[in-house]
């Protein structure tokens, strides 16, 4: 578990009736658990748009508009006027409790600082992220800028909070001091509200809590808890992580419009969206004992989570999303990375306005099947980006309060080598609304083939219809209810992948393979360079591949190493991916189009005849 | 669906707005609850603090932090200016001192022993800010601003770029569906918010840094036509503090899009009239949009701020502009409300309206693709 949960309440009565919602910074989306017999399954959903803007200014509406289209559906009363009926009243009226998770109004925007950047530099960012917020920056005494560019630097940006650390216990106090004397010159301000003092929590150096205090005391609301880096050797972030999110819910979302009377209505703690999501990813993880990527790609950030060899990371790319940010994506891939994706030509200035028309208003759908697959082109790239961003962030360092020994330390200085391994990857599994609720769900596992390129062999997986913020903050409650919809309506499983490294001339011979599926029927072919194909085997069904790669391509076992692997079913099936690693687009256009054309109606991945 | 809806932009002719006038820190507020202001009025000041230099005095001199206060000629919250000797050792031979000059002239903002350093800060800045609309002050806000009311006329717009101006109202277009070609931007419209129709080229923006209009309101722009005048590509759409020369407020959004009908109409009806408008837009976090405002005589009768509609649905009959291809940009009226859900041609399952358009041609399009024209 990650560790936004220090103040949890445990409800004292039974739960058979729970509604719950996720304020994203598009759409508050609602869902309805019910005990069915002993069982808790997800019944019924419902969404509206995020009404954090005018003329609205309310988170509450939208969730009020959600939680009214599940109660039309479902023919349960739960609202009385604006008010949310609690606990049930009798098999058709009220619910038992209301929970939320919310990363409206921009989620939690945070600015750490450190002493060395990639020492207690990158611990407050680990903790931070972790907690579920956005770094907005890293300030270090050697992060390279002048002390009055620093001082502009803290003035300029208006965080939800800040979180100071610096320095080992007992080591020496100067830097931590003047990191303290740059934030009070600058007279930081918040985000929202002009009348409340900036949270900053002190996470440093022992020793430097007086001249802390002292300094900053007048200036911020000042919250000291332990050191995130006591000594060299040891991180321990969890009391910071708690610290982030208590002040989130009794500060800044205090702020946020609307978001005192959702907090009033809801039955558990608001947590934030990623924090939420960490928690279902790091708890699959350890269930099912395996390296896995999560993505969750929203409106306006993609966060990424990895847990690997059970360290897990979080990461959060700010300003990579399929609306608020879809612009951004385009800015920071390049057109012509995004067009690579697209099955057919349509001239810059066109597409260029088509996606500014989509930031300006970001709640619209794709109508035709040409804007769905431009928005799905622009999702692989903000993915890939975002995984790439998550890769340099992912490194050596760990997680929570794991040792580490010297000689661990210098290497991470000097190579940062990052701790995700694409062969070693289990499983993907993706999340957010492009992917949740793309119509077919072939086009889901393609966008995050195509992004991630997983090599040898990987599972992919989807949030059926993005309830794992939700699932989240109801494991932190009860955790049977949480598991039980996470099992039977959460999940649900692609497929698995089965992708050779290597390149060669379309055509060429890849591997051969004999898959021997579990009614006993076999399949024996060779896979060629350029060929995508796609096997059915359901969920739950086991099938057992022999692949014989040609010589110089890998499938985990060395170049040229036959491999025998069990591979999983889903409601895909099994992928054979013998594009190459890494995935090389033709460079003329026609050849191009050609290709994604073939690929794409290999795997039915859009109503024919359009590609 | 009784509670779907897609929210709004607002055009209108009659509405009371109120606009809260906040300073950045905490300043003086220069009216009374009751004044009437202008637009270029100012309503409050503060003192912006100046530039921080940190200086580490104890590296210069070579001595442990906690004696630099013996070696400082200035003390904390003493004046100094550029150059002047801030601190000096005592050596025994005199060609062994050294002097350490200030940077910048301001203040001794503070001296640490821990860390050796001195920060000095440039003098403050004025900072006045300014009524923007004209009105009533209906509220103040003591050392952060106030609350002004205005009776106006009132569009809000999709997109815009620029900060706050004002200036008079001219329409350079004939109709909703032309282009504001360079050659309709006359030398008379220095300072002056200018109206156009469809479609703002290139051409036209340089045009309209030379005449110096303060404003252009138009239908649409191309992506690559602000790409180019901000010098940038905009990724997100926080706006407002862009320096073009002019302040841009697009209507309808990125192509070319005429100017809905009923907005070219009202904002023609002001032609002559005094404006004040504002380019910041914000989609996240607190949503801004670039709005006009047209004051009215205070002797025209005022209905109340209809910006904010009650929580309901959209109705048969209501004026919708569809915001999506492939029909994006057109407007017409809600004609039905299926409840179903209906697939559409990407195959997903969404909630959908029927809408009729001037031609009286009809085309069903998911309820998330339509915006109700308000007001």
């Amino acid at each position: 578990m990650t560790s936004s949960t220090s103040s949890l309440p445990k409800i004292g009565r039974p739960l058979n009736v729970i509604v719950a919602t996720d304020c994203g910074s598009t759409t508050t989306k609602a869902i309805l658990i019910e005990k069915v017999g002993d069982t808790y399954r997800q019944t019924y959903r419902g969404e509206a748009p995020t009404t954090v803007e005018a003329p609205f200014e309310d988170v509450t509406r939208g969730v009020l508009n959600a939680i009214a289209e599940i109660e039309e559906l479902s023919g349960r009363k739960i609202l009385d006027g604006d008010k949310i009926i609690t606990p049930c009243r009798d098999d058709n009226t009220g619910v038992d409790i209301y929970i939320s998770t919310s990363s409206a109004g921009g989620g939690l925007q945070m600015m750490v600082t450190g002493v060395v950047q990639n020492m207690t530099g990158e611990s407050a960012q680990r903790a931070a992220l972790g907690a579920g917020a956005i770094v907005i920056d890293v300030l270090a005494s050697n992060d390279g800028r002048l002390p009055h560019e620093k001082i502009e630097r803290i003035r300029t940006m208006r965080p939800d909070m800040i979180l100071m650390s610096g320095g080992t216990d007992g080591g020496a106090v100067t830097h931590v001091v003047e990191m303290a004397e740059y934030i009070a010159a600058a007279e930081p301000r918040p985000r929202f509200g002009a009348t409340y003092k900036l949270p900053l929590i002190y996470a440093g150096n022992k020793d430097a809590q007086g001249p802390v205090k002292k300094i900053l005391g007048e200036k911020v609301a000042l919250e000291v808890t332990d050191n995130i880096r006591p000594v060299l050797e040891r991180e321990n972030l969890a009391p910071a992580r708690h610290k982030i999110h208590d002040l989130f819910l009794e500060h800044v979302m205090q702020q946020a419009p609307g978001y005192k009377k959702l907090i009033e209505m809801a039955g558990a703690p608001i947590m934030p969206t990623p924090a939420a999501v960490g928690v279902i990813m790091e708890t699959i993880a350890k269930r099912e004992q395996l390296n896995l990527i999560g993505v969750d790609i929203g409106g306006a950030t993609t966060d990424v989570f990895s847990v690997f060899g059970g360290v897990f990371n979080r990461t959060v790319s700010a300003n990579l999303g399929m609306s608020y940010s879809i612009s951004n994506v385009l800015a920071e891939a390049g057109l012509a990375n995004i067009m690579r994706w697209v099955p057919f030509t349509i001239d810059e200035q066109t597409l260029r306005n088509r996606i500014k028309n989509k930031m300006v208003r970001p709640t619209t759908i794709p109508q035709t099947l040409d804007e769905l697959q431009i928005e799905q082109a622009i999702s692989r790239e903000a993915l890939r980006l975002a995984l790439i961003h998550h890769k340099s962030l992912a490194t050596g360092l760990k997680g929570i309060q794991q040792e580490r020994t010297i000689s661990d330390v210098f290497e991470q200085q000097t190579s940062g080598k990052t701790l995700i391994d694409m062969l070693k990857l289990d499983l993907i599994v993706g999340s957010g609304g492009i992917l949740s609720h793309a119509p077919r769900r072939v086009q889901s596992m393609l966008m995050m083939v195509d992004a991630y390129e997983p090599l040898g062999v990987t599972r992919l997986s989807v949030d059926s219809i993005f309830m794992m913020p939700h699932l989240g903050v109801l494991s932190t409650i009860d955790e049977k209810a949480a598991t039980d919809v996470f099992v039977r309506d959460c999940m649900v499983y692609l497929g698995t992948c089965v992708a050779p490294i290597g390149q060669g001339k379309d055509g060429d011979r890849c591997a051969d393979y004999e898959i021997a599926f579990p009614d006993g029927k076999t399949s024996k072919d060779q896979l060629k360079f350029g060929d995508l194909r796609l096997y059915p085997l359901e969920r739950g069904q086991k099938a057992t591949i022999t692949m014989q790669p040609a010589k110089g391509v890998n499938l985990g076992a060395g170049a040229g190493q036959s491999v025998t692997r069990d591979v999983e079913g889903g409601v895909v099936g099994l992928l054979l991916d013998g594009r190459g690693r890494p995935l090389q687009l033709p460079a003329d256009q026609q050849t191009r189009v050609d290709m994604l054309t073939k690929w794409f109606n290999a795997v039915g991945l859009y109503p024919t005849p359009s590609v | 669906m009784a509670h779907s809806y897609t929210p709004g932009l607002t055009v209108t002719d009659h509405i009371v707005i109120k606009r809260r006038r906040q300073l950045p820190l905490q300043g003086t507020v220069l009216v009374i609850e009751g004044d009437q202001v202008r637009s270029n009025q100012p309503v409050a000041r503060a003192e912006l603090p100046g530039k921080v230099y940190p200086l580490n005095l104890a590296n210069q001199l070579g001595v442990a932090p906690n004696e630099i206060n013996e070696y400082l000629i200035k003390k904390g919250g003493d004046a100094i200016r550029k150059d002047e000797v801030l601190a000096e050792n005592k050596p025994l031979f005199k060609w062994l001192k050294t002097e350490i000059r200030s940077p910048v002239t301001g203040t001794v903002e503070s001296v640490s022993t821990v860390t050796g350093q001195v920060l000095l800060r440039e003098p403050p800045r004025v900072l006045e800010l300014l009524g923007y609309v004209d009105g009533t002050v209906v509220e103040t806000h003591p050392q952060h601003g106030v609350t002004i009311e205005c009776a106006c006329s009132m569009v809000q717009g999709i997109f815009g770029i620029g900060g706050e101006t004002f200036g008079e109202l001219v329409v350079a277009v004939e109709a909703s569906d032309q282009p504001l070609t360079p050659d309709r931007l006359k030398a008379a419209m220095k300072g002056k918010v200018v109206v156009g129709g469809s479609f703002l080229p290139a051409e036209t923006m340089t045009r309209a840094k030379e005449v110096g209009v303060a404003g252009l309101v138009v239908g649409g722009i191309h992506d690559k036509d602000l790409r180019a005048l901000l010098g940038y590509d905009l990724g997100v759409a926080i706006t407002g503090s862009e320096q073009v020369g002019f302040t841009l407020i697009l209507t309808e959004g990125f192509g070319t899009i005429p100017m809905a009908q009923k907005t070219f109409a009202l904002l023609s009806a002001h032609a002559g009239d005094k404006a004040s408008i504002s380019g910041a837009t914000q989609i996240r976090a607190g949503v801004i949009r670039p709005e006009i405002l047209i004051p009215r005589a205070t002797d025209q009768p005022a209905q109340a701020d209809t910006a904010r509609p009650e929580r309901g649905g959209i109705k048969i009959g209501d004026s919708v502009r569809v915001i999506r291809d492939p029909l994006f940009g057109k407007i017409g009226q809600v004609s039905a409300l299926p409840s179903d859900l209906q697939k559409i041609p990407t195959e997903s399952e969404v909630r959908v309206l029927e809408v009729q358009f001037s031609d009286r041609s009809r085309a069903v399009i998911p309820r998330a693709n339509i915006e109700v024209i308000e007001g």
